[in-house]
């Protein structure tokens, strides 16, 4: 037996750690379909709950839109469940070809191909278009699988200051003589929901020559006028070298990943890219889906109007009662309490109070920099959100933190 | 030598520190003690190259030579002799 008593022990040790530390991470089963309203078992073995769901990536209501559901059926029947191959050995349908078409057109670039995940797509594109002459220039706060992609990549890698032009642009001075340079962003970043000035990076990355790449994950389908993606709320579509993103939050919230831009970067992907090349593509149900969603998305906004109005209703509501916010206007709206056990605090009263919201904290987010991140969502509706005010409000005045600065927050919990 | 020392200082405190009234000095530990991350090393590595036109192997350019703006210094001088 290799795994001995010794060996189970340093396992041990490790997520006795990673329990004394605060940070262990547990699941709560949801036995619903995903929606505003879900009924959940938590703690595991209790009774099922009704709660409110403030903390999904269900941007546009679409996880279980019958529509979308009903063509995942019909996807099911006519392509069957699994392709049990790779793209480039036998993996490759009609619909696959036909969704990467289809989400070219939706996103404005030359072309796109699939991956299992956007996780995937952040894996491979990297080491698939750069080589060791050549520099990766990223935001600060990338997401955690950017980060992994550029360790994949043997290409120099740098760093901005979050969101700083100012900075990127002496980095972009300070590689001027790299073969190829990539400057790399998330379109709305995840813990924030702030939004990247892309019309100033596109503007130097002109100027200097430079590629852009924007992981658009939690913007595609509802940023923007008709919900292209940060690129489009920027004015610079067409000028966004490559565009990951992702299926698995607004545009139906299942699985799967793309990237999208310049045709020879696709290709060079479709070439050399590990996470395509070695793994089978996103299932034949789950593409007939995704097909829908963008069906549903190009004939309409009225989902991603009906969020941008939550949006504003949420903030509005939460800023009237006195929380302190994070500025922004993406359906992200982090409440912010900087402290990490007031954040888990807050956020399993609210649950007593029925409405499921995360508190987040180091190291997920900044040293004192705790919070509770809400997402709204179009399967919102109004008493949805008032329900969620009203338990929130009850909350912060149980913790007295209603119309307190961050200073005062501090001063009461400290960091 | 101090000249350059603040030189090297001025740069940390511009290029690594998110909030300005963070203080350090010649002997923080910039690496270890988590200022500097091992990503962006490259920048400073470039940026020392360029400002005393020298090349420093990238065997040399370890997390340890990297570790304070005194360590830094010390390494310029190296390759500047």
């Amino acid at each position: 037996m290799s795994f001995s008593d010794k060996v189970r022990t340093v396992y041990q040790e490790q997520i006795k750690s990673i329990r004394d530390a605060g940070i262990f991470k547990q699941e709560r089963f949801i036995h619903s379909s995903q929606a505003a309203d879900i009924e959940v078992e938590f703690p595991a073995g209790s009774s099922l709950k009704k709660v409110i769901n403030m903390c999904a990536n269900n941007y546009l209501g679409l996880s279980s839109h019958p529509d979308v559901v009903k063509a995942a059926h019909e996807g099911l029947d006519s392509r069957g469940y699994g392709m049990s191959s790779v793209r480039f050995i036998c993996g490759t349908q009609d619909i696959h070809r036909e969704l990467e078409k289809k989400v070219t057109e939706f996103l404005g670039t030359e072309d796109t191909i699939l991956f299992p995940s956007c996780m995937d797509a952040n894996a491979g594109v990297f080491e698939a278009v750069l080589t060791k002459d050549d520099v990766m220039i990223s935001d600060r706060l990338v997401h955690a699988s950017i980060i992994d992609g550029i360790r994949l990549c043997s290409a120099v890698h740098d760093t901005f200051k979050h969101s700083n032009m100012e900075h990127l642009e002496k980095k972009l001075q300070l590689h001027a003589d790299k073969r190829l340079k990539l400057v790399i962003t998330d379109g709305v970043f995840s813990m924030d929901g702030d939004t990247a000035k892309l019309d100033e990076m596109v503007a130097l990355c002109e100027k200097y020559d430079a590629m852009i790449l924007v992981d658009d994950s939690h913007a595609s389908g509802f940023i923007g006028k008709t919900g292209r993606g940060t690129h489009e709320k920027c004015g610079v579509m067409g000028k966004i070298d490559i565009i990951t993103t992702t299926f698995g939050k607004a545009l139906g919230g299942a699985s799967g990943g793309c990237v999208s831009g310049r045709k020879e970067l696709v290709e060079m992907c479709r070439q050399k890219a590990r996470p395509y090349l070695f793994s089978n593509t996103i299932a034949p149900v789950v593409v007939s889906g995704v097909l829908k969603v963008l069906s549903i998305l190009s004939g309409s906004t009225e989902r991603r109007d009906k969020l941008e109005a939550n949006t504003a209703y949420w903030r509005k509501g939460l800023t009237e009662a006195g929380f302190v916010l994070k500025a922004g206007d993406t359906p992200i709206v982090p409440v912010m309490l900087f402290n990490a056990k007031l954040s888990q605090d807050v956020s399993r009263d609210l649950y007593d109070e029925g409405i499921y919201a995360i508190g987040f904290f180091f190291p997920v987010v900044a040293n004192g920099q705790a919070r509770i991140r809400t997402q709204v969502s179009a399967g919102h509706e109004t008493h949805h959100l008032d329900k969620a005010l009203e338990a929130f409000i009850k909350v912060g005045k149980k913790y007295d933190i209603l119309g307190k600065t961050k200073q005062e927050i501090i001063e009461k919990y400290g960091l | 030598m101090d000249d350059k020392k603040d030189v090297v200082l001025k740069y940390v405190i511009e290029e690594y520190l998110e909030d300005e009234d963070d203080e350090i000095t010649y002997d923080t530990p910039l690496i270890s003690g988590g200022i500097v991350d091992s990503f962006s090393m490259v920048s400073l590595k470039r940026f020392l190259e360029n400002k005393y036109s020298i090349s420093i192997p990238d065997e040399k350019a370890t997390p340890e030579a990297f570790d304070s703006v005194d360590k830094i210094v010390v390494l310029v001088n190296e390759f500047l002799k």
